[in-house]
């Protein structure tokens, strides 16, 4: 009989984890992510994997990084203000090169913000939020489903660049319960000559370390590791598109946003609108050539997003000025209805939209 | 179903219980019965029974839930309502109990209450297709340890089998079975199945009790 079972989206990226093989989860409880912790403390013992509460999302990230640099797939799950704290261990994590899987499940903010979902950490996860030249590998699920396969798809990333991966959800897809499929195939190999997993008396040691004494060294890390990021920008860029062949004014949206985004597309289909949708799976590497081209056949884009405007900047730029780019978002913890954005795609076939 | 004075649904967290609450008590109202329902749920802040409030208001259904329900306070906060369910025998009372043994804590309090009226079920809310409470091994531990938590005996067991919108009639009838074969090994009678409104037509010969269940719609997407 039926194969899947219902899952909360939280549950489905911890069981994906484990699918995935990973044995190590750090963490520190926070709204609307702790049911990854809860769900990996009852199940890690079972499977002699390790989980782990943290005394703090600092201590987590650095456990993740001792896990990580012994050649372990390692986790760690935080929310908004959680994340932000580990930001220190995420950049000395992409300064040693190692591979792990960082989970996002974003909540209101700045600051304490509040614990309903956003998106307002597009910036801090495809531009930094630690310090130095580096990117993760940023993925945004927008199912239950694609909390399971984007969860094994970062550990497979992480692993095949030596990049950390991060999952871009928020308290909607933590929350929410679907129907879902664990059936997800093989877990891959990769090479970890690299690890530090000990001598066994040969000659040699693994050294995993961000500090330089040399300048010239620490340029030439630099730039081999942006030789890795080229190649993800070549071969990993995910992302969905929906009815843009013919579309006129295209909604570029990711996560929960896309989803409201692809009802308004089809509610504005019915009024006349001849509206599309273009659905960044990868947010970093970004869909820049899809958006590009998108932007050359189309009259408007509209980015959709659950904050006041962030990943409009890189749509702008993907764009290169070919149409004119708008925003519409809700923040706070507010979701948008589909109405919101069909009036604003009519706004924009009538001319009476601001650009942004 | 329908017989006594509080019914108090209980279990796995994500299994259903602020659903079926619900529609329990929206159905004891269409039989005219006086209900409130009382919203326990100290664990989550997300996806509560504030989101049917607007149904259950139409249906004059008092509804008593934490005053900071849907807002930024993640306080484990209790309306001081929530005595009239133990203390106001004039009406029936529907108790939507948080998730797990760490929900049932809450209920705690009001166990000697029930006891002493002795006049409540005790449901657990099984969906068959959950992760922890897909075996009999994994619905019994559920059980002992809500129980332990709650100090309230369960009465009787719901089967609330689903997949969400890919719900068919097998799949109800595979929880059914379930939940009888659960009901074996734990002593508790199988006390109806919550099937979506649109299945029953199909499963009014194959399962004896039917609450018909219209499930509480979230958000837009």
């Amino acid at each position: 009989m039926a194969e899947k079972v219902l899952l909360k989206g939280n549950e489905a990226l911890a069981e994906a984890a484990i699918m995935a093989g990973c044995r190590h989860y750090f963490g520190y409880p926070i709204t609307p992510q702790t049911e990854v912790a809860a769900y990996m403390s009852r199940r890690m013992p079972k499977i002699g994997g390790t989980f782990l509460q943290a005394e703090s999302e600092i201590a987590a990230i650095n456990m993740v990084i001792g896990a990580a640099a012994c050649g372990k797939r390692a986790m760690t799950s935080s929310s908004s203000p959680g994340i932000s704290l580990k930001g220190e261990g995420i950049s000395y994590m992409c300064g040693c090169d190692l591979p792990a899987l960082i989970v996002n499940v974003q909540r209101g903010g700045p600051g304490l913000g509040g614990i309903q979902p956003s998106q307002s950490d597009y910036w801090q996860a495809v531009k930094g939020g630690g310090h130095g030249d580096y990117h993760l590998i940023v993925l945004a699920p927008a199912s239950v489903q694609e909390m399971v396969s984007m969860t094994f798809k970062g550990f497979d990333l992480a692993d095949k660049y030596r990049v950390p991966a991060m999952i871009l959800a928020d308290g909607t897809l933590g929350q929410m319960m679907e129907p879902v499929s664990l059936d997800l195939g093989e877990v891959k190999e990769y090479d970890k000559s690299w690890a530090a997993t000990g001598t066994e008396n040969h000659e040699g040691r693994n050294i995993l370390n961000s500090l330089s004494l040399s300048p010239a060294q620490l340029e030439e890390w630099n730039i081999s590791r942006f030789e890795r990021y080229k190649q993800l920008e070549r071969e990993e860029v995910m992302y969905e598109e929906f009815m843009t062949d013919d579309a006129d004014i295209i909604i570029t949206a990711f996560g929960i946003a896309a989803r409201i985004a692809k009802n308004a597309v089809k509610d504005a289909r019915k009024a006349g609108i001849k509206a599309g949708l273009i659905r960044p799976i990868t947010l970093y590497p970004f869909p820049k050539a899809a958006i590009k081209n998108a932007a050359k056949k189309a009259k408007a884009i509209l980015s959709v997003e659950l904050n006041m405007g962030q990943m409009v900047e890189d749509v702008k730029v993907a764009s290169n000025g070919a149409c004119p780019v708008y925003f519409y978002g809700r923040t706070g913890g507010v979701l948008m209805r589909p109405e919101e954005i069909t009036d604003t795609l009519s706004a924009i076939a009538k001319g009476e939209a601001k650009e942004w | 179903m329908f017989e006594k004075r509080v019914a108090v649904f209980m279990g796995h967290y994500g299994s259903g219980k602020t659903f079926t609450a619900v529609n329990y008590a929206l159905e004891l109202k269409r039989r005219g019965k006086k209900v409130s329902v009382y919203d326990l749920d100290i664990v989550n802040p997300y996806f509560r029974t504030v989101d049917a409030e607007s149904r259950l208001k139409a249906a004059g259904i008092d509804l008593i839930v934490s005053p900071f329900a849907e807002s930024n306070v993640d306080l484990p906060a209790m309306n001081a309502k929530t005595y009239k369910m133990v203390e106001d025998f004039s009406e029936y009372a529907v108790a939507d109990i948080g998730g797990d043994d760490r929900g049932a804590l809450a209920l705690g309090r009001f166990r000697d209450g029930l006891i002493k009226e002795d006049n409540y079920e005790g449901f657990l809310v099984l969906n068959k297709f959950r992760p922890e409470t897909r075996d009999v091994a994994g619905a019994l531990s559920m059980i002992e340890e809500i129980e332990r938590a709650g100090r309230l005996p369960f009465t009787g067991i719901v089967n609330n089998a689903n997949l969400g919108d890919e719900t068919t009639p097998e799949i109800i009838l595979e929880g059914l079975e379930f939940a009888e074969e659960v009901g074996r090994a734990s002593g508790l009678p199988v006390a109806f199945s919550a099937v979506r409104s649109d299945l029953t037509g199909g499963l009014k010969e194959k399962i004896k009790n039917i609450l018909a269940v219209d499930p509480i719609k979230y958000g837009n997407w």
